[in-house]
């Protein structure tokens, strides 16, 4: 969605990690998902609060977004957990999956698609 | 890169509240260099706030932030700037809380590749008082 703009838009692809011991510190992209939801969001962290055993809650908030995300978050929930977290953003490549996204929103994209492929296969036959 | 602020703290239910102006001056073209090589598309520019207290061995509230696009003015010059974002701490620790370190960093944006976060090389101390400011205008 367009929360992460002008830095990320629809179907760009993201690179991530997700080593535990990295720590979450402000300013990080975190993919994470909120409990009882499918799909992971991908959004800056904008406050930590950890304790010395390593324990942390954090808030996020997209770029784009003129508030935090809390109230994306489950009814009741105001902070995000390490356990939350799916991944870490390092790197990305822009546009890439909006074909896979054209392919999902149009099926006769798709089906177009996928008659090209068949026929380059076909004619590419030795 | 130059910070300079003023401080003074309110409570807010249970939650100790900071009040920070600041000044920003950065100049990102370096003479012939700029940090806006050809790859790269924006910087996310924040302010963050970083310190201890004792309910937490650490905190850091991101205090406001920018972005700003290749092509957009290269050098800011902000005066007496408000927090974009309320400073609540988590518990009581900014009353008192001389160690509290304000630093300026920025993610690099690309247009392809690698998404690096730098730290400025600066920091700024910003000491909050003992007592609470009951009414203030802001």
């Amino acid at each position: 969605s367009g929360s992460m703009e002008p830095a990320f838009h629809r179907g760009d692809l993201l690179f991530l990690t997700n080593r535990i011991e990295d720590p979450i510190r402000v300013g990080e992209i975190v993919v994470f998902r909120i409990e009882g939801r499918e799909i992971p969001i991908v959004h800056r962290v904008l406050k930590i609060h950890e304790k010395q055993n390593g324990d942390i809650k954090f808030l996020t908030k997209g770029d784009n977004n003129a508030v935090d995300d809390r109230g994306l978050y489950k009814q009741g929930q105001h902070w995000l957990e390490k356990k939350d977290v799916v991944g870490r953003a390092r790197g990305f490549v822009p546009y890439i999956g909006i074909v896979t996204i054209l392919m999902n929103d149009y099926p006769k994209f798709k089906y177009a698609v996928l008659f090209l492929l068949g026929l380059f296969v076909l004619v590419h036959r030795e | 890169l130059r910070k300079n602020v003023e401080d003074f703290t309110g409570p807010r239910e249970r939650s100790d509240l900071g009040f920070v102006t600041f000044d920003i001056t950065a100049d990102i073209l370096n003479e012939k260099m700029s940090i806006f090589d050809w790859n790269v598309k924006q910087l996310f520019l924040y302010l963050s706030a970083e310190y201890s207290t004792k309910n937490n061995a650490l905190n850091q509230v991101v205090l406001w932030d920018k972005i700003i696009l290749r092509g957009d003015n290269p050098r800011l010059y902000l005066k007496d700037m408000k927090s974009k974002y309320f400073f609540f701490d988590d518990g009581n620790g900014l009353k008192g809380n001389r160690n509290v370190t304000l630093t300026l960093s920025w993610n690099v944006v690309p247009n392809a590749g690698i998404l690096p976060l730098v730290t400025g090389s600066g920091h700024v101390s910003v000491p909050f008082p003992d007592t609470y400011e009951t009414t203030k205008s802001y």
